[in-house]
């Protein structure tokens, strides 16, 4: 008897499934090899990767259906505080995360057929506009929400957050397994490598299917894409939630692992660099997406170990801090990548053809 | 009666400097179809820009009027360089990309103008110097200044300036036909390139001025403030119209008042469970609305569902 | 044909302005099942238009359609298809950067359903409906005959091929009437023929044509039955033979320059 992934695996041509053995391997050591360098080094794995699965929700909006979000944080700050408040001290609620975590993923749905509903028919730039008052509409919520009733606690946020925990497992706390001490976040780090692998093949799924193919049809000609019958607003508007859902996600697995969450952790630079995973890797290509999301989300940690003594040395002061520098390479990636390449650092092959083509084109 | 007078004062104060704004934004929609996402930091660039000219002027002993002048231009010139620069480096290059392409462009040029004013202008709320005493009157139990109506008034002889120009000058009528039909607008000779950096440029010019009153209005500045402002001026226009001037104009001072009226009773609306730190939201809400009930605005013709 | 008298379309009073200009102006028209059917004007004279309100582009300013025996909501071109109105264009809308397959495969689109749980899940239903796209899709490359380019990006086909494809998407949609918007525009006279042959076989199959067209030779030897547009207004409906000794069609056509597609 042969296990599926055996199969799979046997079936593909030999530099492909060695590639998908070592990368495999790869993923499954990182988070032991950062270990070593401290549990800092892990806790950042497991945000990049968090980023990895947001920017391929987003992906589905922005890549698949072409539709511009700006607002995807929002969402995330949706599912972030459905966590927060279900199972925390703050309301004495400590319901398990097989119910918050789909609560959480259909009230972003919600939110986000409440924002498309009106504006998907409309031209795309709307659901731009919309999409970004919409994220900071939240946050104006999530800061004030506080008084005359305490539900958001404001801007000090919430604390004392329960983690993931399956049944006595929790994935906060260390367990010893086969004599090795599993650390908390080395824990989520897995989790969260789990729910990729399933954002991925969700993702791969979708485009090759009926529902992908609507898609691509209604970004290249959305007149033609009517015509042959295609609901376009609905095929728009699923896209969207599909994406918010993804987002609420996301926020619930990020509130129960920080264990702490503010209005501070969703503004729209947030947003925007969640944006610029997937167009900096390529928009609607998969592999490059994870490719941006990986490169951004450890672009800060990169700009605190290298620029910062790089600044010091040469000027012998830190003339600019590494969070606004992080921004303005964020606005510099964005422009300069629509500039030069806007099918991304790593696009798929049909998209490539398809932006070239969309320069000469269009009128 | 008193909060309904005091607020309705506020909000057209508030309106015309949204009216300012969002001309800019409508205006190069109409002809582009782009909603310039930047505009917004342009606005917040002409307020610092004539912070620090106004400091710079106060300490070589120049008399308050005069330098406020020289703000204002220098301002506006800035502004208007700015607006024209983004057009030709971010923009033109992109303007037969698919649509997402220039819109992605729009909100990276704006991330980086934020940042680069936070780097030039540092991330403290900076003071506005007062320009003129302040004298205030009394009519009805509500209360307005100098200041205000001196808003109010600069902003309608701009935006009857900006009339004339669009339907006076020739430059206006190439502006029109353009935003009218932009291909055969060229056909028929029109320098399309010419009318659209005119566009950016006069939008910018008006956005100066606004970032100008805000400042001098509110006497204080950050580098996020154009944020806000270019979402609600927008809003504003898409109220009144995309693409619409008049429509810009009124949309603005409609939704300035319905943000002041809205905040002045979002207390006795909610029962005291909304607070005025929810104003914000009311441009939101009307931006929804707008869109749900009639995208083409209060006074757009029926184009706003175009594929 | 066994059903040739029995109504597919009728359009009662259809008008159509923009601003002042008035596009159509209370057109009435009937289409049997299994015919083909001209749609014939000089340039302007309202037949894209017609064609606009037909498949829900545009919505008439009065009057109405009847379709299969049913009104026509025609507001929404995705509703239109799915009634079974299915349309080509005059200026070629393909899916460029998808391939001629997929191009077709798009075009099963309405009348398939797999949504996103079977897309995500492929199970059995969604892997069968999916193969069963893919059989139709090529069934239909090959019908219009141009099962060889399959694998080629829409927007690289030659200008004949590409209106084969469109023709291959819209059957794909298994439409009762296919409306075709000059789709011999820019053929040459091998060509040309060719088409001929393929909507002959298209209505042999069972759907009925309604057909646009410029070049009136084609028109004449093809259609069953003509209407003829002049600004606007229907001003004449018959056999062809009857249409082409009509004088104010005569007058229509000479009073403009004449023109070869």
């Amino acid at each position: 008897m042969r296990h599926p992934v055996l199969h799979w695996l046997l079936r593909l041509p030999r530099h492909t499934a060695f590639l998908a053995v070592t990368g495999g391997a790869i993923l499954l050591a990182l988070p032991f090899v950062a270990m070593l360098g401290g549990q800092a080094w892990v806790r950042i794995l497991d945000l990049a990767i968090l980023y990895v699965f947001l920017a391929l929700g987003l992906n589905i909006v922005v890549g698949f259906a072409g539709l511009l979000d700006l607002g995807y944080i929002a969402f995330y700050a949706v599912g972030a505080y459905t966590w927060a408040l279900l199972a925390s001290p703050h309301f004495g609620l400590h319901l398990p995360f097989w119910v918050i975590l789909p609560i959480g993923a259909l009230l972003a749905c919600l939110f986000g057929v409440l924002l498309g509903a009106p504006t998907l028919r409309l031209r795309g730039d709307y659901l731009a506009i919309v999409t970004l008052g919409f994220g900071e509409i939240i946050r104006i919520f999530l800061n004030n929400l506080n008084a005359p009733v305490n539900i958001t606690n404001g801007p000090q946020g919430i604390t004392l957050i329960d983690p993931v925990k399956l049944g006595a497992f929790s994935f906060s706390s260390r367990t010893e397994i086969f004599g090795y001490t599993l650390t908390g976040p080395q824990k989520y780090y897995f989790l969260l490598l789990a729910l990729c692998v399933l954002v991925v093949i969700i993702n791969y799924r979708l485009q090759h299917s009926r529902i992908g193919r609507a898609w691509q049809a209604i970004r290249e000609d959305e007149v033609a894409a009517k015509a042959v019958g295609i609901n376009t607003r609905n095929m728009k508007l699923l896209a969207f939630a599909m994406g918010a859902s993804f987002g609420g996600i996301a926020g619930g697995i990020y509130a129960a692992m920080q264990g702490f969450v503010s209005p501070e952790s969703f503004s729209l630079i947030e947003s925007i660099m969640v944006l610029a995973m997937v167009v900096l890797g390529g928009m609607g290509h998969i592999p490059g997406v994870i490719l941006g999301a990986v490169l951004l989300a450890i672009l800060p940690e990169a700009l605190r170990f290298g620029v910062v003594p790089m600044q010091q040395a040469l000027f012998g002061k830190v003339l600019v801090d590494p969070e606004s520098l992080r921004m303005l390479i964020f606005g510099l990636a964005l422009v300069l990548v629509m500039r030069f390449r806007p099918q991304g650092l790593w696009p798929s092959p049909e998209r490539k053809r398809e932006l070239l083509a969309g320069r000469e084109g269009r009128a | 009666m008193e909060t309904f007078l005091q607020q309705l004062i506020n909000g057209i104060v508030q309106g015309s400097m949204y009216a300012l704004v969002a001309l800019g934004y409508t205006m190069v929609y109409g002809i582009m179809g782009l909603i310039n996402f930047a505009h917004g930091e342009v606005v917040m660039i002409g307020t610092m820009v004539a912070i620090t000219v106004l400091g710079l002027l106060a300490a070589l002993g120049v008399p308050m009027g005069l330098a406020a002048v020289l703000a204002l231009l220098a301002a506006m010139l800035a502004c208007m360089g700015l607006g024209w620069s983004l057009e030709r480096i971010a923009y033109r290059p992109l303007r037969n990309a698919p649509r997402l392409t220039p819109l992605i462009t729009a909100i990276g040029m704006s991330i980086i103008l934020q940042n680069l004013a936070m780097m030039i202008w540092s991330r403290n709320y900076l003071s506005f110097p007062p320009i003129i005493e302040k004298v205030s009157y009394e009519v009805a139990g509500a209360h307005f200044s100098n200041v205000q109506v001196l808003i109010v008034v600069l902003a309608a002889l701009s935006m009857a300036g900006l009339l004339l120009l669009i339907y006076r000058t020739r430059l206006g009528m190439a502006m029109r036909a353009t935003s009218q039909n932009l291909p055969v607008a060229r056909l028929m000779g029109v320098n399309v390139n010419r009318v659209i950096a005119a566009a950016f440029i006069i939008g910018s010019a008006m956005g100066a001025l606004a970032g100008f009153m805000v400042g001098a209005y509110y006497e204080i500045a950050h580098y996020q403030m154009g944020f806000m402002l270019g979402l609600k001026a927008f809003t504003a226009a898409v109220l009144g119209g995309i693409g619409n001037l008049g429509g810009a104009m009124l949309g603005g001072l409609l939704l300035g008042i319905i943000e002041a009226l809205g905040a002045g009773y979002i207390g006795d609306l909610t029962g005291g469970f909304l607070g005025s730190h929810y104003q914000d939201i009311f441009a939101f809400v009307v931006l929804i609305g707008v869109l749900m009930f009639r995208p083409s605005g209060l006074f757009g013709e029926k184009t706003g569902e175009r594929a | 044909m066994s059903a040739t008298h029995d109504l597919l379309l009728e359009a009662r009073a259809v008008s159509k302005h923009f601003g002042g200009v008035k596009a159509l102006t209370e057109v009435s028209l009937t289409i049997r099942r299994g015919e083909i059917y001209g749609l014939i004007g000089p340039n302007g004279a309202g037949k894209t238009t017609f064609f606009n309100c037909l498949t829900g582009l545009y919505v008439p300013d009065g009057g109405g359609f009847t379709f299969d025996g049913r009104p026509l909501q025609a507001d929404a071109p995705q509703r239109a298809a799915a009634r079974g109105i299915a349309r080509t264009f005059q200026n070629i809308r393909l899916f460029g950067q998808m391939t001629a397959l997929e191009n077709v495969m798009v075009g099963r689109h309405v009348r398939t359903r797999a949504g996103v749980l079977g897309a995500i899940l492929r199970n059995r239903a969604t892997r069968e409906e999916e193969a069963a796209i893919r059989r139709r899709a090529e069934e239909l490359l090959h019908y219009v005959g141009i099962a060889d380019r399959a694998g080629d990006l829409a927007r690289n086909l030659s200008y004949g091929d590409q209106r084969r494809l469109e023709i291959a998407r819209a059957l794909a949609t298994e439409p009762k009437l296919l409306c075709l918007d000059e789709p011999a525009a820019g053929m040459n006279g091998a060509e040309t023929e060719e088409l001929k042959v393929l909507i002959e076989g298209i209505r042999k199959d069972g759907t009925t044509v309604l057909l646009i067209e410029h070049d009136v030779k084609l028109v004449m030897g093809l259609c069953d039955r003509l209407a003829v547009l002049d600004y606007g207004q229907k001003i004449c409906e018959d056999v062809p033979a009857v249409v082409q000794k009509d004088k104010r069609v005569i007058e229509a056509y000479l009073g403009e320059v004449p023109e070869d597609a």
